[in-house]
């Protein structure tokens, strides 16, 4: 009885067709803080919506700006761009007060993707990651086992993990581990 | 399958597939489907183990997770042993190789039961008196007896090969129990969409269903319902069914621990699977189905191999197929027995009596059974039982006494009725209520979102626990916020069984003479608890302490019952009022494996790394842990060992140039119009006046006035600081300064950004340093003039943007470049290059610990200890004197911090030269006086310093900077070293070094 239904629900008990972890190419990040004003002005100034849901991530093509708390946003965009996007955000932003801090190196973009993708993080990390609860465009800064990492939903398999570069060994690790069942 | 004890048929066994295994090395056989215990029933095997105290011989008791005899040690191979698993829950599998616990030399022949034979020397509570006196005797024979009768089973030796896995998961129900009710219930939920986990303990669901031959659901025998039901779930996507899956704990907020194990019952494990998976669900609602536990009768002489409860010996026969034995007789307060006497009977058992305790049976089943013609005897008991390693007889007699009949016997069945398992209900802090007419403890008031059905909570007719299952998934899922399916009633027809029972002992269980026992597992019989009340104890709590009962790995679970009867009825007090004991997680016992899942070798903990580490562990460096980093202590060369190569580096770095990889420096980016306010009320130094591009040795204490952590700040920009922290600092600075800015100033309009990551950090230090910096860097002058120290400045560095400070941890005229991480290795790789020409070496974290001491420069950790005031530290003139506050300003102004004898950083010298004192040492002022000495002081920092030709040590001592030129002492184990106070500033004193 029990190998049949294991069968039908490889979620229970195994992970048939694990999902796959792979490095995404570099990027270049900032960390912008500041009040409402300066979130609706940085996300004009690069052409995306503001995201004013919590935990919501607005993109488009290379360029993303994901919600981590009320007045704090992470800023990503092509590798290239990083300059060009420095330029933008200080003229917009010009006469708000602000902060904004490049962490182009300090993190590391991993996706992970798969039919099992969402299991598979949930091996590390304890949120609720059900498309209904957790869906496409929603990002947060969760755990991952005993590393900080920020998870955003790029498609409904499809997950990108910003990973504190020396963290990123430990975290791979990890996904290696729980995915080789 | 010869064996008289199978069937020829029935039960849910597969016998065309025969599997071998052994049991204390006897080769035998069972088929598919069994679990240890029936398969050894099936060989006709009662005798599996030895009791804890008085080594009895013990058989299987019950056909679960109550089992308290048959526990038993299951070994794949020297790594893969398992002791104290419960033979009724462990399935077979090819090849399995179990045995037998607590005998020696032999189950059969075991000499520990001795004990026995004294036993009337160790009674309850034996531990308390006896080994009182004399004192004497405790280390000698106690002890060493206590020690080696202790603990069951034996520990596997060798570390645990098998791999497990960790799950975090989420539903809107979870049912715990996969029975009539749970499924009931999951049917339900799952109906109206919900997300649903059921787990169940077994390798199967179906519960009580699975050896159910007679009844129908819904005009379907059960099993066919029951294969539906199953078939109905799995094809539900929303619904995870976990089979082989023990509900252990009850955590707050509805977090559930799961127990799943994932290939125990494999013959070959694949290397892929985890041998266990922990599930921590977190649940909307939990509906617990966990069903109900049979409870023993206390009788004289109810432990002998043979004797069984009842309802097991039904699922024996009914699941599995098997016999108890060829002539039984039964022992019953229960309606039950009868159905399991009809069982055995139709299954070519002889029934030799069924003893019920009660005056009148005449339900349905007795009714029954006194159709067939089976031979009862109401208000009869059991008196005593025959056998030596199996059951031979019994004595009947009347309840009321009179003279007994032994009656012949190879098994013995019992029931006193069922106790509904509120386990899990009791872990979730739920208020247990007392049901005098089941005479049961049921589910009162619940403390989480949670409920109970069916069995567990005292419901045990087919149809009415069907219903009732079905109301709590209704109940579960509106109370998640989804809307149930409309009502649809289950027909079912079964056999009403009715709710008696007997708590606590018959009679008999006192006679002189009798061990009548209550808790089978820690050996405790009537006459314990009766000696307990005897001696005056009267709450349930202090009797569980002092006769142990209730107090093994099954917890109590055939036992607790019938403890608090034969307590009640001692005291004449009635059971709610004698009390109950707490439930404690887990249900059943959990691996450590499972709990520890993949927090083991390198992923017990990130291992930080920097991208200059590969280049240090391929030039040899010695690593070591600062925090969760892996930091280079020492480049030994052609053998030397740590004193040589600290020696070589140091003075490498006095006379030519070192690089020392600082990335692991916290660093935290202070970025906000209201940047310079906010250092100046956190910081105890003055920030307003430095310039953009100067940089300064910032000091942060706690409320408490006491140094919390260091480190050097520039200001990059009017509204811009660099804050570096020590290396394992960083976390806890951020969070203060976060605290502060969200609940003491959430005006300031400034903001924090970890940057410790986005940095690589390349120490370039010593007289030659800019030499070898001159040529790698563009639009940067480094002259002194235009890079004076303590100053910072912004431009490229081997094609790289630099963020380069003129800074000094070492007293020389040293650099700090900052690069982005990705550069750090390149840009590392170019300043070694570069520095070849000068001489330069790699250096660690020890010789820039000697360098720092020989600046006298403290430590954060090293120097401090969360006592030391910057005054303490020598650091008053880092303090901002005219700011109007800090953190931890109020405190500094207190008397006693500034009291004269305050401990104060000096240099200690020894006054030979060649003695390196150990650190963490004690200062004494006389040597000579009367141990325990009084200390003055500790030494906090001591080396060899090849620099300086020979020791120094920095150290705190009471009064110290007026203790200068004092000599003072050091106590070691090889007498005292005489030590020289001096100042903590060893080298170049007037720091023209750095300068430079």
């Amino acid at each position: 009885m029990h190998d049949t239904l294991t069968a039908q629900r490889p979620s229970a008990a195994s992970m048939s067709a694990p999902a796959i972890v792979k490095p995404l190419p570099a990027a270049s990040r900032f960390i912008l803080q500041g009040s409402a004003a300066v979130m609706a002005a940085a996300a004009a100034a690069l052409a995306l919506p503001d995201t004013k849901l919590a935990c919501r991530a607005s993109a488009h093509g290379e360029r993303a700006i994901l919600w981590l708390g009320p007045y704090e946003r992470l800023v990503i965009g092509g590798e290239a761009e990083g300059a060009e996007l420095t330029r933008l955000l200080a003229a917009a932003l010009v006469d708000l007060p602000h902060s904004l801090v490049e962490v182009t190196d300090r993190q590391i973009a991993f996706e992970v993707t798969g039919p099992h993708a969402a299991e598979l993080l949930n091996s590390a990390c304890p949120l609720d990651l059900d498309l209904s609860q957790f869906p496409v465009g929603m990002c947060t800064r969760t755990i991952l086992a005993k590393a900080e990492i920020v998870l955003w939903r790029t498609a409904p398999e499809t997950f990108r993990l910003e990973v504190w570069r020396s963290f990123s060994a430990y975290v791979v690790g990890l996904l290696e581990e729980a995915g080789r069942a | 399958m010869t064996s008289v004890y199978r069937t020829k048929d029935g039960g849910r066994i597969q016998r065309g597939k025969p599997l071998r295994f052994t049991f204390d090395g006897r080769a035998l056989q069972g088929v598919e489907g069994d679990t240890l215990a029936s398969a050894l029933l099936a060989n006709g095997i009662h005798l599996v183990g030895r009791s804890f105290k008085y080594h009895r011989p013990r058989g299987i008791l019950s056909a679960g997770a109550d089992e308290p005899n048959a526990l038993v040690g299951v070994r794949r191979d020297a790594a893969r042993y398992t002791p104290n698993l419960r033979a009724t829950q462990v399935e077979l599998y090819d090849g399995l190789e179990a045995e037998s616990q607590n005998r020696w030399p032999s189950l059969a022949l075991d000499t520990g039961a001795l004990n026995g034979l004294i036993s009337p020397f160790i009674p309850a509570g034996f531990y308390y008196k006896t080994f009182m006196w004399p004192r004497k005797a405790w280390d000698s024979l106690y002890e060493p007896f206590i020690r080696a009768a202790a603990g069951l089973g034996r520990a596997p030796t060798q570390a645990d090969p098998d791999r497990y896995l960790n799950r975090y998961a989420h539903c809107d129900v979870l049912i715990a129990g996969a029975g009539p009710a749970g499924l009931s219930a999951a049917l339900t939920a799952a109906r109206s969409g919900a997300r649903v986990i059921l787990c169940d303990e077994q390798s199967e669901f179906g519960g009580s269903l699975l050896a159910e031959t007679s009844a129908t659901i819904e005009g379907l025998p059960a099993q066919v319902w029951l294969q539906e039901a199953i078939a109905e779930l799995a094809g539900n996507p929303r619904v995870v069914l976990l089979p082989r899956t023990t509900a252990f704990g009850y955590f707050a907020h509805n977090l559930i621990g799961l127990n799943q194990r994932v290939t125990d019952h494999l013959a070959v494990p694949s290397a892929e699977q985890p041998r266990e998976r922990l599930w921590q669900v977190r649940a909307k609602e939990v509906i617990l189905c966990a069903g109900a536990l049979e409870r023993p009768l206390v009788f004289p002489g109810n432990d002998r191999p043979g004797i069984l409860l009842a309802d097991s010996a039904r699922t024996y026969l009914n699941r599995y197929g098997v016999r108890p034995g060829k002539r039984v007789v039964i022992i019953t307060a229960h309606d039950g027995a009868y159905r399991a006497a009809l069982d055995l009977h139709a299954a070519g058992v002889e029934i030799a009596a069924i003893a019920d305790v009660r005056a009148t049976a005449d339900g349905p089943a007795p009714q029954a059974a006194r159709q067939a013609g089976l031979p009862i005897r109401l208000r009869t008991t059991i008196t005593g039982t025959r056998g030596g390693l199996r059951v031979e007889g019994v004595s009947l007699a009347a309840m009321d006494g009179g003279p007994s009949q032994s009656v012949a016997c190879d098994a013995v069945l019992m029931s006193g009725g069922f106790t509904p398992s509120v386990h899990l209900f009791s872990q979730s802090r739920g208020k247990l209520d007392w049901d005098p007419a089941a005479q049961s403890f049921v589910p009162g008031r619940s403390a989480e979102r949670e409920r109970s059905a069916g069995a567990s909570r005292g419901l045990f007719g087919l149809a009415e626990v069907l219903a009732d299952g079905a109301a709590a998934g209704a109940d579960a899922v509106a109370a998640a916020g989804l809307t149930p399916p409309a009502p649809r009633r289950l027909e079912a027809s079964g056999i009403d069984l009715g709710t008696d029972g007997f708590l606590g002992a018959l009679p008999g269980a006192g006679a002189p003479g009798a061990k009548a026992f209550v808790d089978w597992q820690n050996d405790v019989t009537a006459k314990d608890l009766l000696l307990a009340t005897r001696e005056g104890f009267r709450s349930i709590e202090h009797i569980k302490r002092y006769t142990t009962t209730g107090m093994a790995t099954d917890q109590g679970k055939t036992s607790n019952m019938n403890a608090l009867g034969v307590v009640s009825e001692a005291l004449g007090t009635p059971i709610p009022a004698v009390g109950l004991t707490t439930f404690r997680m887990p249900y059943t016992p959990v691996t450590f494996g499972s709990l520890a899942a993949t927090s083991r070798g390198v992923l017990f903990d990130p291992v930080r790394t920097t991208p200059i580490h590969d280049w240090a562990a391929a030039q040899g460096a010695v690593f070591e842990d600062v925090g969760l980093w892996k930091r280079a202590r020492y480049f030994p060369r052609g053998g030397e060992d740590m004193d040589a190569a600290v020696a070589r580096e140091c003075l490498a770095v006095r006379s030519g140039v070192g690089v020392f990889d600082a990335t692991t420096l916290g660093k935290i980016e202070v970025v906000g119009p209201d940047a310079a306010k906010f250092m100046n009320r956190l910081y105890v130094n003055a920030w307003t006046k430095l310039a953009p591009g100067r940089s300064r040795y910032g000091v942060l204490l706690r409320d408490d006035g006491f140094i919390f952590d260091d480190g050097v700040v520039g200001r990059v920009a009017e509204d811009r600081f660099h804050v570096t922290t020590t290396t394992g600092g960083a976390p806890r600075v951020l969070a203060m300064m976060e605290d502060y800015l969200q609940t003491e100033w959430p005006d300031l309009n400034v903001w924090l950004t970890s940057t410790t990551e986005q940095w690589a950090v390349i120490a370039v230090q010593g007289p030659q340093a800019r030499q070898v910096l001159e040529g790698l860097v563009e639009g940067i002058d480094l002259s002194a003039e235009a890079l004076p120290h303590m100053s910072l400045t912004e431009g490229k560095i081997c094609g790289v943007p630099t963020r380069l400070f003129r800074m000094s941890f070492t007293g020389e005229l040293g650099f700090e470049v900052n690069v982005p991480t990705s550069h750090g290795r390149a840009v590392w790789e170019a300043i070694w290059a570069a520095g070849q020409p000068h001489g330069m070496v790699a250096y660690g974290t020890e010789t820039m610990h000697v360098l720092r001491a020989e600046k006298g420069y403290i430590i954060v950790g090293q120097e401090t200890d969360g006592t030391v005031t910057p005054d303490d530290a020598g650091l008053s003139w880092a303090i901002g004197r005219t700011k109007a506050d800090y953190v931890g300003k109020r405190s500094l102004a207190r008397e006693a911090m500034n009291a004269p004898d305050r401990k104060q950083l000096v240099g200690l010298y020894t006054q030979n030269p060649s003695v390196v004192i150990e650190e963490g040492s004690q200062v004494v002022a006389d040597a000579r006086q009367q141990i325990p000495m009084r200390p003055i002081g500790h030494v906090s920092s001591s080396y060899m310093s090849a620099t300086l030709g020979r020791s120094i040590a920095l150290a705190l001592v009471s009064g110290g900077r007026a203790r200068m030129g004092q000599t003072l002492f050091v106590p070691t184990a090889d007498g005292e070293v005489a030590v020289t106070v001096t100042s903590p500033v060893f080298y170049d004193q007037e720091g023209v070094r750095v300068n430079a």
